[in-house]
């Protein structure tokens, strides 16, 4: 892949920077430039999410593939963030420790690499807060 | 619209076919329902191939072509059509084939389903899963399938009290069935403790919760309903097809343990069909995972939601019980050849409808299928009568 395809995101990815709809308030991350709800009557606008909220669900991934094959076993979440939006993410904590409900936060992380001569690729993970 | 039915079936066995190649695969299952519907290849207007990823399982695209083709029907220059929709292409295959003869377009037209996945090592096949997913927003998270739908199960559990029993019946009742089913990969029955104890792939869902990778072809053979006797004198009317989508990633659904494109689907097929739920005899679900029969047999509308577990467990489920589902042995027992599997459905269904499901019968006139792309962002379902 090439590097435009990371760093079209890096905004996004980085800063948790995703977007709401102004005519119905509505939040998204990951991003949106077209507001599902209001479709072409709505006006979306970037929003620099908070960064916090509770895991809705999550799942100890055993065997997986790629960047993330060295770190099993680790948790995999569904976030709901404080602004209602919901996202997945690696939950970077004690796989013996996550539970529905846990106040999580953001980190910077790398996300992973393209081969050993490709793109790192960093952006957000979440750890318990 | 004309009335639509289906006059031919094949499907070949599903497994690790090493000796089978992508278009051998699909020619054996298109000849063997060519061979069921005593039908000429001349005679066939349109071909429909469901089909999830051969550019990355075999590295080949252009597979409506390539079908054609092999199947000695390009001189004959035959339209042939691949359709995408993940785990839910074949599905999507029948009911495109549906709409062509329903619509008039086309008299004979051939659905197929066909995925060749044991040609690349389990690390892409899991790569390539992974696909029918959100790649930029949940597959940069490390997701897996059978986290996804491991998720789910978490879910389901903290909300309805599912047990881990329960979770496994699920596994136990559909090898019992494949058991029974010549074409299944896997026809061995096996025991809660074997579900229970086997390795964990994805909390809460272990390997025996989940479908394995297979390879394998299934065709069937349309035609208007009125033209049905010249080809057999058994002919299984389409009643009913209802098809919908949902978001692409898991974190948008407004109800994680809900499959709400399959409520929509089924809504669909059901009002088209004009019957209840009551009137069905037996249900092929896709049970890619124990928790996806739990979610679709309740999304489904044959029990309320946190109920499923309870039905499997009662033997509800199992042939003989109130509503059968997989008697073919589902995905689980028969193997998953992703692009094949909602073909496999129509297979068994017509199989059962006509009488001709030796061991695993359900005495019906009515059976339906439910084909589901990715975590249900595409769900397909179809409903079939003998009479």
């Amino acid at each position: 892949m090439s590097v435009a395809r990371f760093w079209r995101k890096q905004q996004n990815r980085y800063n948790l920077i995703g977007n709401q709809c102004t005519v119905c308030g509505k939040y998204f991350y990951p991003p949106r430039g077209f507001c599902p709800v209001c479709r072409r009557d709505g006006k979306i606008v970037e929003h620099q999410f908070k960064g916090t909220g509770k895991v809705v669900t999550f799942s100890i991934i055993r065997s997986s593939s790629g960047n993330f094959k060295l770190l099993t076993p680790y948790v995999l979440a569904i976030i709901e963030l404080d602004e209602g939006s919901r996202l997945t993410t690696h939950l970077v904590c004690d796989i013996d420790k996550v539970y529905i409900g846990m106040p999580v936060k953001r980190v910077f992380r790398k996300l992973g690499e393209e081969g050993s001569s490709g793109a790192i690729f960093y952006g957000t993970k979440f750890v318990p807060a | 619209m004309r009335e639509v039915a289906v006059i031919g079936v094949g499907c070949t066995k599903f497994g690790e076919k090493w000796e089978s190649s992508f278009r051998n695969l699909f020619v054996e299952a298109g000849a063997l329902a060519l061979e069921d519907a005593n039908l000429s290849g001349e005679k066939i207007d349109e071909i429909f191939v469901g089909n999830m990823s051969a550019g990355r399982f075999v590295e080949q695209e252009h597979i409506g072509a390539l079908i054609a083709d092999y199947a000695g029907l390009a001189t004959d220059n035959i339209p042939a059509t691949r359709v995408e929709a993940a785990c839910a292409s074949g599905g999507l295959s029948f009911r495109q084939a549906y709409t062509a003869v329903a619509s008039g377009m086309s008299d004979i037209v051939v659905a197929a389903g066909v995925e060749k996945m044991t040609d690349v090592g389990t690390e892409v096949t899991t790569d390539v899963l992974a696909a029918a997913a959100d790649r930029e927003w949940e597959g940069i998270a490390g997701i897996t399938f059978p986290g996804l739908y491991a998720m789910i199960a978490t879910d389901y559990m903290h909300r309805y009290g599912l047990t881990r029993e329960q979770l496994a019946q699920v596994a136990v009742k559909n090898h019992d069935n494949g058991a029974k089913n010549p074409n299944a990969q896997f026809r061995k029955a096996i025991t809660l403790d074997t579900v229970i104890n086997s390795t964990l792939v994805a909390d809460p869902l272990r390997l025996f919760d989940c479908s394995p990778v297979t390879d394998g072809a299934a065709a069937v053979i349309l035609a208007p309903l009125e033209r049905a006797r010249e080809f057999t004198d058994t002919p299984i009317k389409v009643l009913g097809s209802g098809q919908a989508s949902s978001t692409i990633a898991l974190h948008d659904r407004k109800d994680i343990s809900t499959l709400d494109a399959t409520v929509a689907a089924g809504n669909r097929a059901f009002k088209m069909a004009g019957i209840e739920r009551k009137d069905i005899g037996f249900v092929e679900v896709h049970d890619c995972f124990t928790i996806a029969e739990i979610c679709a047999i309740e999304d489904l509308g044959f029990c309320k939601k946190g109920e499923a577990g309870r039905l499997t467990e009662e033997g509800q489920t199992a042939i003989g019980g109130k509503i059968p589902v997989n008697p073919s042995g589902g995905l689980k027992a028969c193997g998953h050849p992703v692009g094949a599997t909602g073909i496999k459905q129509v297979y068994e269904t017509v199989k059962q409808l006509r009488g001709d499901a030796k061991g695993r019968q359900v005495d019906t006139d009515i059976g339906m299928t439910h084909n589901v792309g990715g975590t249900g962002a595409t769900v397909v379902c179809h409903i079939f009568g003998r009479k």
